[in-house]
């Protein structure tokens, strides 16, 4: 269970990008974030796994709160949560297998990944994972020799060897052709529910959120404004979450304040 | 009716007139000044004149009777500008992470850049006098010169290599908890790889050549023989000893710069 509570991100002295927002994710729901580019969608997952640093706030994953781990604590807790990244962000000159083995560069000792003596039982559970989204003949191949679908396959593959308790996606699509998109937004779903992994994934194509996630949370400008079931989402609630301005937001609130 | 406007001046570096003559005139004037006090002895240069004759006249024809010194003298430069780029280009890696902006807390990458900044100020020459003075004769000597020379520029070129390199990959490995020396091996290190070979290339080549001038100064190799041919008037040997010198790095050059074209 993901617990986020009270959740600030400000950079520097400016407008916070993340206004006291709260979530709540449980069991193996597949969450879908949707809202405008600088809603805050991208800065909400990164705090999460603290690729961001939030400025105050919670996050609990699991009754383990992540906000105030250092060091060693934090990479141990950050090997529990998988990210898949919109450019992929594999190691193009590496082979598949090695960038599949990187995800449990936390796991094992920098030797034994600098030698590449992998534990047999990564090697097995690698290659069963690369043979269910089907690119396990790839696997001696240099990462930039595939196309964008099999290389979004190949994030994904290693993300789950990390043996995550959650799966963040920071608009695990965006970068790919329709039909492309489709199959991932498909395979992510599938595999949350063969894993009974919840998956919190940032969407740009409303479309694909209505027809693969279970829920859908609506930002707009650093708080949450819509949450609920794909079905509830209608023309009204797109439009207020599509609509506006950071400044009107801001003179809204002060309105508000006043 | 208006004005035909079909005068167009481009407008002068320097707006204030009177500025803009005051530090056109101060050039000259200064370049007037110093050409003017220069200390030149023409009784001398006259005397030289001759002295320079006697000197070509000697090193025509050039003379190979003593190749076996000059061929001794190449493979010790070969030798030096082999250890010297192997020591230089793996001393280089840790101070070129050290001086990556992006990679580095900042108190570490100011050392990195001071360390940088140090090999590079000096010129090999200066560096070898030191050398020399040190630990002697040589070419011990000589490989220590380089090995600074070396981490001057591949440090520099290949810590801004770092400084390029495409963050999400560093960012996927922090995401996966990965230890600080396991990302920069898997996300870093393959990044900059191809660098790193063009750069121990083009270095080994850069090497052989300074080899020879920093021999000069008494560091060993090609240049030492070189420093002896002329103290003992051996003009046409030394002219020798400058074709083969110039032959070498000719085909080293080219080399390289075939090697590089084809990782590049």
């Amino acid at each position: 269970m993901l617990k986020i509570t009270n959740l600030v991100k400000r950079y520097g002295n400016g407008e916070p990008v993340l206004k006291d927002l709260d979530l709540m994710i449980e069991g193996e729901s597949v969450v879908s974030i949707i809202g405008s580019s600088g809603a805050g969608k991208s800065t909400l997952l990164r705090c999460i796994n603290r690729l961001v640093e939030p400025t105050s706030g919670s996050i609990e994953l699991n009754g383990n709160e992540l906000t105030k781990l250092k060091g060693r604590q934090l990479r141990t807790a950050r090997r529990k949560i998988g990210m898949v990244f919109q450019g992929f962000n594999l190691v193009d000159r590496l082979t598949v297998m090695e960038n599949v083995q990187s995800g449990r560069l936390g796991y094992i000792s920098t030797w034994a990944a600098v030698t590449r003596s992998y534990p047999k039982e990564d090697i097995r559970r690698a290659f069963e994972l690369m043979e269910r989204v089907g690119i396990a003949h790839y696997a001696n191949k240099r990462a930039d020799e595939l196309s964008g679908g099999e290389r979004q396959r190949v994030g994904v593959v290693r993300a789950l060897m990390q043996n995550p308790e959650i799966l963040l996606a920071d608009e695990p699509t965006a970068s790919l052709d329709p039909k492309t998109s489709e199959q991932i937004m498909e395979l992510l779903r599938n595999l949350a529910a063969e894993l009974k992994l919840p998956v919190l994934i940032n969407i740009h194509n409303v479309t694909e959120a209505k027809i693969y996630t279970d829920r859908i949370v609506g930002m707009r400008y650093g708080r949450i404004i819509f949450d609920d079931k794909p079905d509830a989402l209608d023309k009204e609630a797109m439009d207020k979450i599509y609509s506006g301005n950071p400044q009107a937001d801001r003179n809204q609130n002060m309105l508000e304040t006043a | 009716m208006s004005e035909v406007r079909d005068h167009w001046q481009k407008p002068p570096f320097i707006a204030n007139t009177a500025l803009r003559w005051l530090v056109y005139g101060g050039a000259i004037a200064y370049f007037l000044w110093v050409g003017a006090t220069m200390p030149i002895n023409w009784v001398r240069v006259s005397e030289g004149i001759g002295r320079a004759g006697q000197i070509f006249g000697g090193a025509f024809p050039p003379s190979f009777e003593r190749s076996g010194l000059l061929i001794d003298g190449f493979l010790e430069s070969l030798k030096i500008a082999l250890l010297a780029t192997a020591g230089g280009v793996i001393l280089s890696i840790p101070i070129a992470f050290m001086a990556a902006r992006n990679i580095v807390p900042l108190p570490v990458y100011y050392i990195g850049r001071a360390i940088i900044i140090i090999a590079r100020s000096f010129h090999p020459v200066i560096v070898a006098i030191i050398f020399v003075k040190s630990v002697g004769f040589g070419p011990f000597a000589g490989v220590l010169t380089l090995i600074v020379y070396s981490i001057g520029f591949v440090a520099k070129m290949l810590a801004e290599r770092i400084e390029e390199i495409d963050f999400g990959q560093v960012e996927a490995m922090r995401a996966a908890g990965a230890p600080y020396l396991s990302t920069l091996f898997y996300a870093i290190f393959p990044q900059i790889m191809p660098r790193q070979i063009g750069l121990a290339i083009y270095q080994l080549d850069s090497n052989l050549r300074a080899s020879a001038v920093v021999g000069l100064v008494g560091a060993g190799g090609i240049g030492a023989t070189l420093a002896n041919a002329f103290g003992r008037y051996d003009y046409d040997f030394a002219l020798a000893i400058t074709i083969v010198i110039v032959g070498v790095i000719l085909i080293s050059e080219g080399i390289s710069g075939q090697i590089r074209k084809r990782i590049g």
